[in-house]
């Protein structure tokens, strides 16, 4: 007598099928076409601008990003006009490394110290402040750069050059310093500075409590145990933050217009007082262009959204694969 | 090694609990002592060197600290000093961190209370130039206009925002990770991208910039951020909620929307609160498709129209002495209209964990 | 302290077990050796877990805290090497004892406390960002301790634990290719390379299948011929097979108290409280 059940092979899988009734599929069809909003909204952006601005793309070519001046033509065909984004794009890119370098490693350390230094409820307190500093508008922190950090900025640079004037991208031509891509690049720091820390205080605060633990049973002190454990499991999070801080700082409109002093040259010497963005120069121009000058505004602004996308996806897919992983 | 103890309430006398690990009054005395002993020895080399400002003062006790600290752990082995010295350096890293932020919380308290005077949140700027007197003029136009087109895009938002949160948790479609990826890269793009966008396309057809104009480039900056909030938030709401509903032989929109929904309403609420205190700073946006105005605009579609963001802007252009103090206010003013929009969604985000 | 330590002695000679070859050099040590708790409570803000607990460790035996969940058992291993206060509201009250040494007094040093005073946890985590041989030296690089031969110290201690064999041509692999029993054996290895005097063991088998456990049980075994072990098991047969010495926990609702304490054969077949025998023979826990 079997107790075994027998079959002579696997029966084949039922198709499970959901059938919605006909108030279902139109709530789904509704709340589908709701979602893709997004979606649609991305695309279209990408192709408006696109299209506004091909026809500059299409008179141009590859000499819109290379090409180093912006003067408006007078109109009757005696100057033309000639529209390129090079020292512009350069620009967007210093003046966000230089945020970035600074930003970095400050937030890393107010991270960890919120999480791993702090008192109860002193982590309270800083975090509170941390969401305030995340949603101070950016035209604030032009605001205050502008009126009070100046000067700070300008004694930095000057002590710079003194001491390290030899280097090549710290050297200047003219040494009047205050409105250069290092002052906008500080100010640009503080401005990214929250969001980094937010997320990376995310990800140390995800570190497995058995770790951190077992680090202590050795014997380890507080920096042992965050070096050896919180740092290398919270490195993909952090750098997630670091770009999205990046993305933000490429971005940036008002901050660096009131910061810079827009010069159509390609400038690398970070305590120059010379340089801009993509972001500030549509700002600058916009009020008064032409026709034409206004598609090539559309054009710039075309190439700065895909260099965000960029950055941003790639933020993105870091971000998501660090949390799903934890 | 043979105790026995049977009976824990015969105690004669009852043990209190001790932190012996905790620092003692006197550590903690003497820590704060040497840290006063530390900033006057900082002043006194300052004043010595001249080393000028408070960048230079911090350098200074930073210095002197770091020398305090490394004397005070000479009996200790290695690895604690260096564990005290680069909890230092992370201590010193974190107030270099905060401190830019309390400047300007401060700095925007401290200038712009001087013009907060009735008239400015009464008056417009039709009649008075940047330059006069703070008695003179206000921003009331630009209040009312920051607020109308912030409503209006939380409008927009709002049930898109909410569709998209839907969709992500209670259809779960084959587009799902399309979407979120999608959302979490668009709050990525740049606010002035968004202004150009609109201008290409809605102020291009209207022939015409508008408050509406600048509703829809806010529109388009504050949707990823209600989307991700409402997707977080009806995540939260626990799958038995779901199932049971199912289970009596629910249909799926009458679960979600008279089970799931009424459930993260102040999730949501949440949601376009926070979606609206990110968009209610932008100026770069605004100066492409709304630009700005000096008197009260009330017709969304009625032509240019101001706005707090670009009334500090453009008297931070002009550069005189009234107008600066002008703009310090005007950011007062935003400043605290973030604030009580946060404490709105905290009060709110506390009610949908209750 | 002498008569208590003799005491002792006297236990382990009278109860004739074969471990605890307890030498005569011993009972002339003029400093008490070893671990021991006295009148040690335990509290998480106002909520007293523990309550009046006094035992001893003498160097180079097993000792195992049985009872049922809930009785403070982690609570009080976690005293043992100054784990506890890493929860914020924790307090204690009583003292601990290493050597004769209060190591809750003011001017100690608690990371150095805790080379001595050794932990494997229950779950096995060897450093995931390590492979096995730095897992290995990842406690004398945390304490940046200066030792001359690293592949030494990686070969000995591993032995120790019982994984040199399988694992001595894989020395650069993850420690997540091990399996469960292995991963414990290597947070035991990883633990030794400090050198402690006690090894402290929050139920390191309950998560590892009955072969795993078996290997363990015999590592440590072996460890006690050097050191002193403290083992939490919810296992009483476990605690019946390694261990010299068992101290039984038990709770009324309140905190956890110290019922009795013996030689393991004792406690298991003669206890002196009849909680502890209706424990034993499983009428409840």
């Amino acid at each position: 007598m079997s107790v075994v059940p027998s079959f002579e092979a696997t029966p084949e899988q039922r198709e499970l099928l959901v059938i919605y009734n006909r108030a279902d599929r139109i709530f789904r069809r509704i709340v589908t076409s709701g979602a893709l909003t997004s979606l649609i909204l991305l695309g279209l952006i990408g192709t408006f601008l696109f299209v506004r601005s091909a026809q500059i793309f299409n008179d141009r070519g590859l000499r819109f990003i290379t090409g180093s001046n912006w003067t408006a033509g007078s109109g009757d065909g005696v100057i033309p006009d000639d529209f390129s984004i090079g020292p512009m794009l350069t620009g967007t890119i210093l003046v966000s490394v230089i945020a970035l370098v600074i930003a970095m490693p400050i937030a890393i350390c107010g991270a960890l110290y919120i999480e791993f230094y702090a008192a109860a409820r002193l982590r309270k307190l800083l975090s509170t402040l941390l969401d305030l500093a995340a949603a101070i508008p950016s035209l604030i922190f032009g605001l205050w750069g502008v009126v009070l950090f100046t000067s700070f900025g300008e004694r930095w640079s000057i002590f710079l050059n003194s001491r390290l004037g030899w280097v090549p991208f710290i050297k200047v031509q003219a040494e009047v310093f205050g409105r250069s891509p290092f002052v906008a690049g500080c100010v640009l720091a503080s401005l990214i500075t929250p969001i980094i820390t937010s997320v990376s205080r995310e990800v140390f605060s995800r570190t497995p409590r058995d770790l951190i633990d077992t680090c202590y049973a050795l014997g380890s002190t507080r920096w042992g145990s965050i070096k050896t454990v919180v740092l290398p499991f919270g490195r993909s999070g952090v750098i997630g933050g670091a770009m999205l801080g990046l993305g933000r700082a490429l971005g940036e409109t008002v901050a660096v217009y009131l910061l810079l002093n827009i010069v159509f040259r390609y400038n690398f010497r970070i305590l120059e007082s010379e340089g801009g963005n993509i972001a500030s120069l549509i700002a600058l121009k916009f009020g008064e262009a032409t026709e034409y000058e206004l598609k090539a505004l559309v054009a710039a602004g075309f190439v700065l959204f895909l260099l965000t996308l960029v950055v941003n996806m790639v933020a993105a897919t870091i971000v998501e694969k660090s949390t799903r992983r934890k | 090694m043979s105790t026995v103890v049977s009976n824990p309430q015969s105690q004669p006398v009852a043990p209190q609990p001790t932190t012996p690990w905790k620092p003692t009054r006197k550590t903690q005395f003497t820590g704060a002592f040497s840290i006063a002993v530390v900033a006057i020895a900082s002043f006194a080399i300052v004043l010595l060197t001249g080393l000028a400002g408070i960048d230079g003062f911090g350098l200074t006790f930073l210095v002197v600290f770091f020398g305090a600290t490394f004397v005070r752990t000479k009996r200790l082995n290695p690895k604690a000093r260096k564990d005290a010295m680069v909890g230092v350096a992370i201590c010193a890293a974190s107030v270099l961190a905060f401190f830019p932020w309390m400047s300007i919380f401060v700095s925007v308290v401290v200038k712009g209370a001087k013009g907060l005077q009735p008239n400015f949140l009464i008056e417009n700027m039709q009649l008075t130039t940047p330059d006069d007197e703070l008695n003179m003029g206000g921003a009331a136009h630009a209040i009312i206009g920051s607020l109308m087109m912030v409503l209006i895009a939380a409008a927009i938002t709002l049930p898109l925002g909410i569709l998209s949160g839907v969709y992500l948790t209670e259809i779960r479609g084959r587009l799902t990770f399309l979407v979120r990826f999608v959302v979490q890269s668009m709050s990525g793009v740049p606010s002035i991208v968004a202004g150009l966008f609109i201008y290409t396309t809605f102020v291009n057809y209207t022939n015409s910039f508008s408050g509406m104009a600048g509703s829809l480039a806010l529109a388009v900056l504050m949707l990823p951020t209600v989307a991700r909030t409402a997707e977080e938030v009806m995540k939260l709401v626990p799958d038995d909620l779901r199932s049971a509903s199912y289970a009596l032989g629910a249909r799926q929109w009458r679960t979600s929307l008279m089970v799931i929904l009424p459930t993260v309403r102040s999730g949501l609420t949440t949601a376009g609160i926070l979606g609206i205190a990110r968009v209610i700073g932008e100026t770069a946006p605004l100066l492409l498709t709304s630009l700005s105005n000096n008197s009260y605009v009330f017709n969304p579609i009625g032509g240019p129209i101001g706005s707090l963001p670009t009334y500090v802007f453009g008297l931070l252009q002009i550069g005189t002495e009234n107008s600066i103090n002008r703009a310090w206010t005007g950011s007062l003013v935003l400043m605290l209209l973030v604030l009580v929009l946060f404490l709105i969604a905290r009060y709110f985000g506390g009610k949908a964990n209750r | 302290m002498e008569t208590l330590k003799q005491g002792a002695i006297k236990v382990v000679q009278d109860s004739q077990t074969s471990v605890a070859t307890v030498s005569a050099s011993q009972t002339t040590a003029t400093a008490v050796r070893g671990l021991e708790t006295k009148n040690v409570h335990a509290w998480f803000g106002k909520h007293h877990v523990l309550s009046d607990v006094s035992l001893q460790f003498p160097e180079r035996t097993v000792t195992g805290l049985i009872g049922p969940s809930g009785c403070g058992k982690s609570t009080f291993i976690r005293l043992l090497n100054r784990m506890h206060e890493f929860i914020p509201s924790a307090a204690m009250a009583g003292q601990v004892l290493q050597d004769g040494q209060d190591i809750y007094a003011p001017d100690v040093d608690a990371a150095a406390i805790r080379l001595k005073i050794g932990m494997v946890f229950q779950k096995p985590n060897p450093f995931p960002a390590m492979n096995i041989r730095e897992n290995v030296l990842s406690g004398i690089k945390l304490a940046h301790l200066k030792v001359a031969d690293h592949d030494a110290i990686v070969e000995s201690c591993l032995t120790r634990a019982g994984l040199w064999k399988e694992v001595k041509d894989r020395l650069t692999a993850t420690g997540g290719s091990l399996s469960g029993g292995q991963q414990q054996r290597l947070c035991i290895a990883r633990s030794l390379a400090v050198e402690p005097n006690v090894l402290l063991m929050d139920e390191p088998c309950s998560a590892l299948d009955p072969g795993s456990t078996l290997r363990i049980e015999e590592t440590i075994k072996e460890l006690a011929e050097k050191i002193a072990v403290v083992i939490v098991t919810h296992n009483m047969q476990q605690a019946a097979r390694v261990s010299d010495f068992c101290a039984f926990f038990l709770t009324d609702g309140g905190p956890g108290y110290l019922v009795e304490a013996d030689a393991t054969k004792k406690l298991f077949t003669n206890p002196r409280d009849t909680r502890t025998a209706d424990y034993v023979q499983g009428k409840f826990g």
